[in-house]
């Protein structure tokens, strides 16, 4: 079972603060972190391969720095990784991110299973992994909490919904969004740590993966960003102290408008 | 030459642009912008920040869907589930009405399901002028393959400008096969939609980490603008049983039927409360309550205000309450009426899932705590003894 695993690096947005004065979001020394969804996506591949054998390739699209994300993904035991980096892709949306990731997929080759996280956590769109799976014109299962089986070139999962869940089959090959439900995802070992330190990267250019020069970064992306504010600050609420019946009392009072 | 581009005669030296970069982009050398390529996503914040003088410029050589103009009228997917179209579908029409007011065009409904030709007539009342309905044991459950390539047949053969869908699982599944197939533009999770009149082009504005900034996006080369909406932020349309409009029953060979995966079982986990992205009332409860046996007080308080119970990530990793009931970045994203935070601290990380809810209503013993920077309203106190108060309290005026 070979297994690519697409990862993001993004920035760890519990650091992310708001600067009072100026509104803006202040990245200076934040640190860049793998997607949190994206670990559970490369938890269940470790745990997959550890089953039915194969191998874990862990991809990417980003800047040269993109790379201490795959770095931290061989840590926990991938196999392989790739980073897809050139100038030529900045200014991507997810149209032309889904496209130049599955066209890195095609350079891959033979896989059974690709699983993503079912969004990153600064954009929010969860597009890119159904984006590829059309792309690549597979069939695809998102917000998956389970793997419950894996035989005759089919895959069963419970797919999240907002009522529940759903049982889905899906033949092979197939791409996965997963949720945190599914596992926990391990640290890495001391082994893992050192195997990273000495891991190779490929880095593939838009050359590299034979990339349509109108389909990648800003030309190929149909969206793009007119501005971006700081919603305005909420001004501090009304806030009771004191005796609690008092401050029920007057809580419920303030809210006459809003409950009934 | 597609990309960005300073004009230094034009620059002052202002430096607003290096402010305004979100992402740490823009350096100042000798009083000039220089812009770091590797970390610039060309996202034009600087743009912005500059147009007064114009001294930045973003290029974009981008294609276009040919025969443009002819692409008119707002498209609405309505969301079905089991056969009944989800109360979502009513808010998108309201919006979907509008804008295509404002544009002077049609609005259309595509209904896809299997025994569903009688709802048709509902989206009629709510707003719609036209309903596509596709009916098909085929299209029960919602199959991404099958209803994605309908989708996109439907839009080819009849170019609506615009096509909206509600940002559930669901419709995120389906509709993003459906950009990627017609190689078109798509905006997740919009919280505000608006149209340019004159040059006909979608205004669509989302949050983006987790509701810490705004930004607003366009396509205005592609067609259709395709856009996916939040639950819970568009005003639902009203039904108008006066109203008229065409339903049109739409056959499609076996072809389009075919689907790689398939639905073995459909489970609902029926809790004891609503599901918390649907509910207008949300009692959340955090670490401070201290095991599983106190939420029943949390379930009280939402029961008299007929609301659902949420917890922050601390209660579920205790194992106190269900993940399905996690609000936060590695939850739910909620936007209710109003959102009760009890004994929640407040991490940054809970309150992106919950921010942009019309009413905080904070219940903490320490008055420092981060959650009453973003409560309208807020008790400092034990949440032992101020929420039975409470639950009495509007029992009695309920």
């Amino acid at each position: 079972m070979n297994i690519i695993i697409c990862v993001k690096q993004v920035p760890d947005t519990s650091e992310v603060r708001i600067d009072p004065v100026t509104n803006n979001l202040v990245r200076d020394g934040v640190k860049s972190i793998v997607n949190p969804f994206d670990m559970y996506a490369i938890e269940e591949g470790l745990r997959l391969k550890e089953k039915f054998g194969g191998k874990v390739t862990v991809l990417t699209m980003g800047p040269p720095q993109a790379e201490a994300a795959l770095r931290e993904a061989i840590s926990l035991g991938c196999d392989e990784a790739v980073l897809v980096s050139d100038r030529a892709f900045a200014g991507s949306d997810t149209l032309a991110t889904s496209y130049t990731l599955s066209k890195a997929i095609e350079k891959i080759k033979d896989y059974d299973l690709i699983i993503c996280g079912k969004q990153a956590i600064d954009g929010d769109t969860a597009q890119v992994g159904p984006g590829i799976a059309a792309t690549l014109d597979i069939p695809q299962i998102n917000y998956v909490r389970k793997v419950e089986e894996i035989k005759d070139q089919t895959i069963t999962a419970e797919r999240v919904t907002e009522e529940g869940y759903e049982v889905i089959q899906s033949t092979l090959p197939c791409l996965l969004t997963v949720v945190k439900e599914i596992n926990n995802p391990r640290l890495p070992s001391l082994k893992g740590k050192m195997k990273a330190k000495s891991a190779v990267i490929q880095v593939w250019s838009a050359a590299d993966i034979a990339a349509a020069e109108d389909r990648i970064g800003l030309k190929g992306s149909p969206t793009w960003v007119l501005n971006i504010f700081t919603p305005p600050p909420k001004p501090r609420g009304k806030i009771f102290e004191g005796e609690a019946q008092n401050s029920v009392n007057q809580l419920v009072e303030s809210l006459k408008g809003i409950i009934h | 030459m597609s990309g960005i581009t300073v004009y230094k005669d034009k620059c002052t030296g202002c430096s607003l642009c290096a402010k305004a970069c979100p992402f740490d982009a823009i350096t100042m050398v000798d009083k000039k912008p220089v812009i770091d390529l590797d970390k610039c996503t060309l996202c034009s914040s600087c743009v912005e920040a500059c147009r007064k003088f114009g001294a930045v410029e973003i290029i974009r050589t981008t294609t276009q869907t040919p025969d443009i103009e002819k692409y008119k009228g707002v498209w609405v997917f309505a969301q079905q589930r089991k056969g009944v179209v989800q109360p979502v579908t009513y808010e998108l029409l309201g919006k979907a009405r509008e804008l295509a007011d404002k544009l002077k065009v049609d609005v259309t409904c595509v209904l896809l399901g299997h025994n569903i030709k009688d709802k048709a007539q509902d989206l009629i009342f709510r707003g719609a002028d036209k309903v596509y309905v596709v009916d098909h044991p085929k299209l029960e459950h919602l199959l991404e393959e099958p209803y994605a390539r309908i989708v996109s047949n439907l839009i080819r053969k009849h170019r609506p400008e615009i096509f909206l869908c509600p940002a559930t699982s669901v419709g995120r599944s389906v509709i993003s096969r459906v950009a990627v197939q017609l190689r078109v533009g798509l905006t997740a999770d919009c919280t505000g939609l608006d149209v340019n009149v004159d040059e006909r082009y979608l205004m669509q504005t989302r949050p983006a980490f987790g509701g810490s900034i705004m930004a607003t996006i366009l396509s205005k080369h592609h067609r259709p603008q395709l856009a996916t909406v939040r639950h819970k932020v568009m005003k639902e349309a009203s039904a108008d049983p006066s109203r008229k409009g065409v339903i049109e029953v739409v056959e499609f060979d076996n072809t389009f039927f075919i689907s790689r995966t398939k639905v073995l079982n459909v489970v609902d986990e029926v809790t004891s409360t609503v599901n918390i992205g649907e509910a207008n009332i949300i009692v959340a409860g955090g670490r401070a309550m201290g095991g599983k046996e106190n939420f029943k007080m949390l379930e009280d308080l939402a029961k008299v205000l007929n609301g659902a119970v949420g917890a922050s990530r601390a209660a579920v990793d205790e194992g106190w309450v269900p993940y399905s009931h996690q609000v936060g970045q590695t939850g739910k994203t909620v936007c209710p009426t109003i959102y009760i935070a009890c004994g929640i601290s407040g991490q940054i990380q809970h309150l992106v899932g919950m921010q942009s809810s019309d009413v905080i209503i904070a219940i903490n013993r320490d008055p420092a705590a981060p959650i009453f920077n973003v409560a309208n309203y807020g008790i400092v106190g034990d949440v032992f003894e101020i929420v039975p108060l409470l639950t009495k309290r509007f029992q009695e005026v309920l």
